[in-house]
C-alpha cells in the first residue's frame, strides 16, 4: 500500500524498545495536553478514570440501597429518597460507566494499536465525545443538585411525564451523552474499515475487535431512537405534546416500544464487548488458537442484527398484543444461540490448552460461570407464562446484574488487568489481585444469588418495604454488598500502588500474539515505529513470536524518523491481496 | 491537525494519522454515510409515531392534512430539489478546480436555504395565528376530532427537527464559502464539500418524505 507500483513491500523485523523514556503518557506534560489532546490513548485514559469515578459514586449509591434494606421498614433513609437513589443507581450505571466502559476506555485505547494504525479515523471527533460525555454528565449532576430523578432509569411515562423531579435536565443529559456513543460508533466502524495496516485482513482482526466492530454497529442504529424518544419526553414534560402521555390522548406503551427499541439493543452494547475481552483472554492464557474463530466474531453481529428484534420481551404484562408477545418470546430464544456458541467455542478453546491461571484468566473463569448463570435466567424470563410470575420482581435484578457485572464488569475488570501493564507499563502485586478477584467472586454470588431466590417467592423490584419473611435473605444480599465494596477498595489499592511501586512491566508479559504486544509498554506516541506487517492470524501462538514484529522497512512508510535498527532482519512478502488496508 | 509524524512533504490537508489522501477520503466518507445512518434512525423514531397514530386515526390526518398550505410545501420542495442540484455543482466545481463556480454554487445553495427557511416562517406564523399549536397549547377549532393536537405535535417535530437540520446545513454550507474563498479546496482535496453536499442531500430527501406524507396524502 505504501509502495502500489510493486507487487512487493519490504518488511523487516523490528526489535521492541522495552520501556521507552518518552511515551504517550509523558511525550507533553501539563493538563491543556490532555484535556485537548487528539491521541486517542489520552482520550481512552481520560474515559477509564471517568468510568471508574462514575462506577465509585454508582456503586456507594448501591451499597446505600443495599444498607437501607437492612430492615423491612425505614432503616437510616425515608420512601422517597430511596426511589431518589435507585433511579440514580441505574442512570449512573447504565450510561455514565457501563455503556462507555469497554469500548469507549479500553477500545479506544486498542483498537488503532491492534489494528496496526497510529489513531483513529477521526481523532477530533474523539475528542468531542469524550466532552459531549462530560457535558452529559454534567446534566446528570445538575439533575442530581435540583431535587434528583425518582423514576427509575426507564423514565417510563406517565409517571415521568407528572412526577416534580428533574426529569427534564436528566433526560437531556442521556440525550447528549447518547451522541457520545453515537460518535465513538461511528469512529470505530471508519476505523475497522479503513485504517487496517497492510496484511490485516478481516480473517486476522482480533476478536475484541469484531466484538467492537458489532457493538458500534448497535451504537450507531439504537442510539439515535433513544436520542428521539428522550426528546419527545422532554417535549411532553415541556409543552405537553401528548404522543406519550394518556392524559392528553398519547400513548405509554408507545414509550415502551421506542425506549426498548434503543434499551434492548443497548444491553448487547455493554455486553458485547465483553465477550471480545474474553476471547482475548481466554486464547492468550491457554497459549492457543482460539476455538471457531469464525464462529466467535460471526456471532458478535448474529447477537447485534437479531437483538433488534426482541424489545418487546420487556412488555409481556404492559398491554401489547398476545401474537407480538408470542413473537418476541420465541425471538428472544433466539439470542441464546449465537451466545451459547461463543460459550462452548471458549470452553472448547480452554480444552489441551497450557492454561496459566494469572489474574486477567481468572476473571475469566469467573465471568464464565457468572454470565453463564445470567444467560439461562434470561432464557427464562424470555419465556411467556414464567415471565408473567416474575416481572418486575427481583428475579429480574439478580438477571440482569449476573449479566451486566457478573459478565460486563468482570470481563472489564479482566481486560483492565490483562492491559494494566501496556497502559501504564507497570506489574500490579500478582498475590493481592487475586485475592480480591476470589472475594468479588464469593461477594458477587452472596449478593446476588438470593435475589434469585426472593424474586421466585414473588418480592417485586424497587420497593423500599418488604414483607418480613424476605428479611434474612435481603440481609444475606446486603452483607454480601459490604464484600463487593471491600473487595474494590483491595482492587484500589493495590492497583495504585503498582502505578508508583509496581515493577516496570516488559512489553509482551503474557506472550499475547496480537498487535498490542508488539509495541513498548507503554506505547509511544505513535504506536509504533514503523507501518506493522501482519502475516499470520492474531492468536497464532504455534508460530515463532518473530514474525508477528515485522513492519514496513524502508522511509517512505510514513514513519521515515526511524533509522536501522541493529541486526534486524528484512524479507520479501508478496502483496497483493494480502494489503489489507482499503 | 499536528503533523509531527516527521514524514518528508505530506500534503497540508493530509492529516498525520492517514496513509494518502485516498484514505483520508474514504475514511471521511465512510464516516459521513454512517452518520446519515443514524440521522434516519432519528427521523425513525418519529416517522413511527406518525405511522402509529395515522393507522389509528385516519380521519384525523385527512382531515388535518387539509389545514396544511399545498401550495407553500411544493415550492419548498422545490427550492429544496434545486438546492441539492447546486451543491453537486459546488462539488463538480471543485473536482475542476474552478474556484469562481464553487462560490457561486455554494452561495446559491445557501439563497435556496434561506428561501425555504422564509417559506417554512411564513407558514409557521399562519398556523400560530389560527391556534394550530402542538397539542398542550393547542386552540384551534376547525377540526372535530380530539386528537387534532396530537397531529401538530407529530407536524411540529417534523418540521421543527427538519427546519434545524437546514439551519445546521446553512453554517456548514457558510463554512464551506470561507474555506472555499480561501482556494482550500481544489481537485487534490474536495472531502469537506463532498460530505457536506452528502448531508444536504439527506436534509433534502427527508423533506421529500415529509412533504407527501404530511401535505399530500389523504
Amino acid at each position: 500500500m505504501a509502495d502500489s507500483g510493486s507487487r512487493t513491500l519490504r518488511i523487516r523485523e523490528f526489535p521492541i524498545e522495552e520501556n521507552p523514556p518518552k511515551n504517550y503518557l509523558n511525550h507533553e506534560r501539563g493538563l491543556m495536553s490532555w484535556l485537548f489532546t487528539l491521541d486517542h490513548k489520552r482520550i481512552g485514559l481520560m474515559y477509564l478514570a471517568s468510568i471508574v469515578i462514575a462506577f465509585f459514586l454508582g456503586g456507594m449509591l448501591a451499597v446505600g440501597l443495599r444498607t437501607e434494606l437492612w430492615t423491612p421498614a425505614g432503616t437510616f433513609i425515608d420512601a422517597d429518597t430511596y426511589n431518589h437513589i435507585f433511579t440514580l443507581h441505574g442512570v449512573i450505571m447504565v450510561f455514565l460507566f457501563i455503556i462507555p466502559s469497554i469500548p469507549a476506555a479500553l477500545g479506544n485505547i486498542f483498537l488503532p494499536i491492534m489494528l496496526g494504525a497510529k489513531d483513529v479515523a477521526f481523532p477530533r471527533l474523539n475528542l468531542a465525545s469524550f466532552w459531549v460525555y462530560s457535558l452529559g454528565a454534567v446534566f446528570a449532576l445538575y439533575s442530581i443538585a435540583h431535587g434528583g430523578v425518582d423514576t427509575g432509569w426507564t423514565f417510563y411515562t406517565p409517571y415521568s411525564t407528572e412526577t416534580g423531579s428533574a426529569v427534564i435536565s436528566m433526560t437531556l443529559g442521556a440525550f447528549i451523552m447518547g451522541f457520545s456513543s453515537i460518535m465513538t460508533g461511528v469512529n470505530f466502524i471508519a476505523t475497522i474499515h479503513k485504517m487496517r495496516s497492510p496484511g490485516m485482513s478481516w480473517g486476522r482482526m482480533p476478536l475484541f475487535l469484531w466484538s467492537l466492530y458489532a457493538t458500534s454497529i448497535i451504537q450507531v442504529l439504537a442510539t439515535p431512537v433513544l436520542g428521539i424518544t428522550l426528546l419527545l419526553l422532554v417535549m411532553e414534560r415541556a409543552l405537553g405534546i401528548g404522543i406519550f402521555d394518556p392524559a392528553l390522548g398519547g400513548d405509554p406503551v408507545l414509550y415502551q416500544h421506542f425506549f426498548w427499541f434503543y434499551s434492548h439493543p443497548a444491553v448487547y452494547i455493554m455486553i458485547v464487548p465483553a465477550f471480545g475481552i474474553i476471547s482475548e483472554l481466554i486464547t492468550t492464557f491457554s497459549r492457543k488458537v482460539i476455538f471457531g474463530y469464525w464462529a466467535i466474531a460471526l456471532s458478535s453481529l448474529a447477537i447485534a442484527f437479531i437483538g433488534f428484534l426482541v424489545w418487546g420481551h420487556h412488555m409481556f404484562v404492559s398491554g401489547q398484543s398476545e401474537l407480538s408477545s408470542v413473537v418476541f418470546s420465541f425471538l428472544t430464544f433466539f439470542v441464546g444461540i449465537p451466545t451459547g456458541i461463543k460459550v462452548l467455542n471458549w470452553v472448547t478453546t480452554l480444552y489441551r490448552g497450557s492454561i496459566s491461571l494469572k489474574t486477567p484468566m481468572l476473571y475469566a473463569m469467573i465471568f464464565l460461570i457468572l454470565f453463564t448463570i445470567g444467560g439461562v435466567t434470561g432464557i427464562m424470563l424470555g419465556a411467556l407464562s414464567v415471565n408473567v410470575h416474575l416481572h418486575d420482581t427481583y428475579y429480574v435484578v439478580a438477571h440482569f446484574h449476573y449479566v451486566m457485572m457478573g459478565g460486563t464488569v468482570f470481563a472489564f475488570l479482566g481486560g483492565l488487568h490483562y492491559w494494566w501493564p501496556k497502559i501504564f507499563g507497570k506489574m500490579y502485586n500478582e498475590f493481592w489481585a487475586k485475592v480480591s478477584a476470589v472475594i468479588l467472586f464469593i461477594a458477587f454470588n452472596v449478593t446476588f444469588l438470593p435475589q434469585f431466590v426472593m424474586g421466585s417467592q414473588g418480592m417485586p423490584r424497587r420497593y423500599f418495604n418488604y414483607i418480613e419473611e424476605f428479611q434474612v435473605m435481603h440481609q444475606i444480599s446486603t452483607v454480601g454488598s459490604w464484600m463487593l465494596g471491600v473487595g474494590f477498595i483491595i482492587m484500589a489499592i493495590y492497583l495504585v500502588h503498582s502505578l508508583y511501586k509496581g515493577e516496570k512491566a516488559p512489553s509482551n508479559p503474557w506472550g499475547g500474539r496480537t498487535l498490542e504486544w508488539m509495541t513498548a509498554s507503554p506505547p509511544i506516541h505513535h504506536n509504533f515505529e514503523h507501518t506493522p506487517v501482519i502475516i499470520h492470524g492474531p492468536y497464532d501462538h504455534h508460530k515463532p513470536i518473530r514474525e508477528f514484529r515485522l513492519g514496513i522497512a524502508g522511509s517512505d512508510n510514513g514513519h521515515g524518523h526511524h533509522t536501522n535498527g541493529d541486526g534486524a532482519h528484512t524479507e520479501e512478502v508478496e502483496s497483493g491481496d494480502q494489503t489489507g488496508s482499503r | 491537525m499536528a503533523n509531527n509524524s516527521g514524514a518528508a512533504e505530506k500534503e497540508a490537508h493530509l492529516a498525520h494519522h492517514f496513509v494518502d489522501s485516498e484514505q483520508q477520503f474514504e475514511a471521511s466518507k465512510l464516516g459521513m454515510w454512517v452518520f446519515l445512518v443514524t440521522e434516519i434512525l432519528f427521523f425513525g423514531g418519529l416517522f413511527v409515531a406518525y405511522i402509529v397514530y395515522r393507522s389509528w386515526h385516519p380521519d384525523l390526518f385527512e382531515q388535518a392534512a387539509m389545514t396544511l398550505d399545498t401550495t407553500l410545501g411544493a415550492v419548498n420542495t422545490g427550492v429544496l430539489i434545486v438546492s441539492s442540484l447546486t451543491i453537486v455543482l459546488a462539488v463538480r466545481a471543485a473536482q475542476i478546480n474552478d474556484q469562481r463556480q464553487q462560490l457561486i454554487m455554494l452561495g446559491s445553495t445557501i439563497a435556496l436555504a434561506i428561501t425555504f427557511m422564509v417559506v417554512k416562517y411564513f407558514e409557521y406564523a399562519s398556523k400560530f395565528e389560527a391556534g394550530m399549536l402542538p397539542a398542550g397549547l393547542y386552540t384551534y377549532e376547525g377540526i372535530e376530532h380530539e386528537l387534532a393536537p396530537v397531529f401538530y405535535s407529530i407536524y411540529y417535530m417534523l418540521t421543527g427537527l427538519h427546519g434545524i437540520h437546514v439551519i445546521i446545513g446553512i453554517g456548514l454550507i457558510s463554512w464551506l464559502m470561507v474555506n472555499a474563498a480561501k482556494g482550500t479546496y481544489h481537485s487534490g482535496y474536495f472531502t469537506p464539500i463532498e460530505i457536506v453536499a452528502l448531508y444536504w442531500h439527506l436534509v433534502d430527501i427527508i423533506w421529500i418524505f415529509l412533504f407527501p406524507l404530511l401535505y399530500l396524502i389523504e
